[in-house]
């Protein structure tokens, strides 16, 4: 299936929803349903400050712990709490209801290194489980 | 992400496909939708529709298991029992024919080889058993049985390791009788926890063993490993109206788990000894000598250094997993042998390996869950027993 063309991606699975100097940021529909049943999420306070490539926060399946990448610099201003309490909607919803953070960026211009959906597709392959 | 470091599959995630072997019915996993993963050298399904789902589906209604992984390792001859008697740690003799058992398999130094159920065959003269051994440990300890006899030389028996023609599934859950005494002419009812019967299913031969690996009432099956497609295609469609769904590994071991039935590398191994582990029910010093018997009754006298304890985390965390330490008042006691979010209870559960005098319900224990310190409650095990096996309401 492919992923969703309004959005941009890291190799390591996060997508990023730019909107100016805010970017929203989730994991990808492959990353979830490579993880399976997703049972807890760790999140960063608001105001942390995120590096690009750094892990930010954890998120656990039933047969295993990974940790999640920021794909731009910035401070986090504002968290998914639904999702924290509720992290199987990142298996339902990994691009809507899930959405993670949202960080004020520090260099919007950091965003053009982001994969486009056709350039992740293309990386991530078409052999996603099933 | 997807840096997996839990287990079973973390440490073998990369396929090296051409060294895996596959069961019968790997087609059949692939057609529902299972991914398969490595698995003590073979390509086995991890899961099919989600771990959560299919402990569920086995909880309440059944799940169906292909097990064709494991081994079995026949034990046939005039001192067949005697032999077992020496090479494993429980009773052999109580096994009328019929009968099953768990026991151990013990080295010199009271440490644990593998865990095993004896089979004693139900319809034989002869002294006859199968011993079902772990898919990890088949090469092992088939030749750690043959090295007993050769030992043993006294003894007139064969060790003979028959699971490439031996084909193994399990269906487990609440439903399991119901969805499968139409196909056979055999009164499940009567047939009890650890016993086994010789019997046709779904116009199949096969060994029916009330056994099983999930803390639910059910069945294993033993036959020809040429049926045993027929047999899976026969127990789906006849569980197909119960909602009996395939079961991964992955739900195996959350399933076990919550029963507190021991994984061997996790709560048992070469330097865990039985009454560490708490299976000192599986050990039956009374019997007579046997591989390991004399440090097992020392530790006995002595009480084992260190026990295992069930515990639940009690903060907002991620799951306890294998290997994590364990600490009380910042000193390390031991480490986590297996650990998971239950899907049952809805909590984070683990068993741990610690010293003795940390353990105890009410004492206070620390889990270090990827570096952040944790607090954890001892509980009694197992974490979820099934109230009793209840006729299905339909």
């Amino acid at each position: 299936m492919a992923s969703p063309a309004d959005l941009k991606y890291t190799r390591t699975h996060e997508w990023v929803r730019l909107d100016g100097e805010v970017a929203t940021i989730g994991i990808t529909d492959r990353a979830q349903t490579e993880l399976g049943d997703i049972t807890y999420l760790e999140l960063p306070e608001i105001g942390s400050s995120l590096e690009s490539a750094k892990p930010f926060g954890i998120v656990e399946s039933v047969k295993a712990a990974s940790d999640v990448y920021a794909p731009l610099d910035g401070e986090v201003i504002e968290r998914n709490e639904d999702v924290i309490l509720a992290p199987d909607l990142i298996n339902s919803s990994p691009y809507e209801q899930a959405w993670l953070l949202r960080l004020r960026l520090t260099d919007s211009a950091q965003a053009e290194s982001l994969l486009d959906a056709a350039a992740y597709d293309d990386f991530a392959g078409d052999a996603a489980p099933h | 992400m997807i840096e997996a470091e839990g287990r079973p599959e973390a440490a073998m995630t990369e396929p090296s496909a051409d060294a895996l072997r596959e069961t019968p019915l790997a087609e059949r996993h692939r057609a529902l939708g299972a991914r398969l993963i490595p698995f003590a050298g073979w390509l086995m399904p991890v899961q099919y529709a989600g771990i959560l789902q299919e402990h569920h589906a086995v909880r309440n209604a059944a799940g169906l298991f292909d097990l064709g992984h494991m081994g079995q390792v026949e034990i046939a001859g005039d001192d067949a029992l005697s032999f077992l008697q020496w090479a494993t740690s429980n009773d052999v003799s109580r096994l009328a024919p019929g009968d099953a058992q768990y026991a151990l398999l013990t080295n010199p130094a009271g440490g644990v080889v593998d865990d095993i159920i004896i089979y004693r065959y139900p319809d034989d003269d002869l002294q006859r058993y199968m011993v079902v051994v772990n898919a990890s440990n088949r090469t092992k300890d088939v030749d750690w049985l043959r090295g007993q006899r050769a030992e043993r030389s006294d003894l007139r028996v064969a060790v003979n390791d028959i699971s490439d023609r031996i084909g193994m599934i399990a269906i487990q859950g609440p439903r399991a009788e119901w969805i499968v005494q139409p196909l056979t002419a055999t009164e499940l009812p009567a047939l009890e926890p650890f016993h086994w019967t010789r019997s046709e299913v779904a116009g199949f031969e096969a060994m029916v063993a009330r056994t099983g690996y999930t803390g639910e009432d059910g069945f294993e099956f033993y036959t020809p490993i040429e049926q045993i497609g027929g047999l899976w295609d026969g127990l789906v469609a006849a569980g197909r109206d119960d909602g009996l769904a395939p079961i991964g590994l992955g739900a195996r071991d959350t399933l076990r788990l919550e029963a507190r039935m021991p994984l061997y590398g996790n709560e048992l191994g070469d330097d865990i000894g039985p009454l560490e582990a708490g299976l000192g029910w599986a050990v039956a010093l009374e019997k007579g000598d046997f591989v390991g018997r004399e440090p097992i009754a020392r530790m006995k006298t002595s009480g084992p250094p260190r026990r295992t304890v069930g515990f639940r985390l009690v903060e907002r965390s991620g799951a306890a997993r294998h290997g994590y330490p364990v600490s009380v008042g910042g000193c390390e006691v031991g480490h986590v042998t297996s650990g998971a979010m239950s899907p049952t209870l809805g909590q984070n559960i683990g068993l741990a390996l610690v010293e003795r005098d940390a353990a105890g319900i009410g004492k206070p224990l620390t889990v270090s869950v990827r570096g952040r310190p944790v607090t954890a409650e001892q509980v009694k095990t197992p974490f979820y027993r099934r109230l009793h096996a209840a006729p299905p309401s339909g």
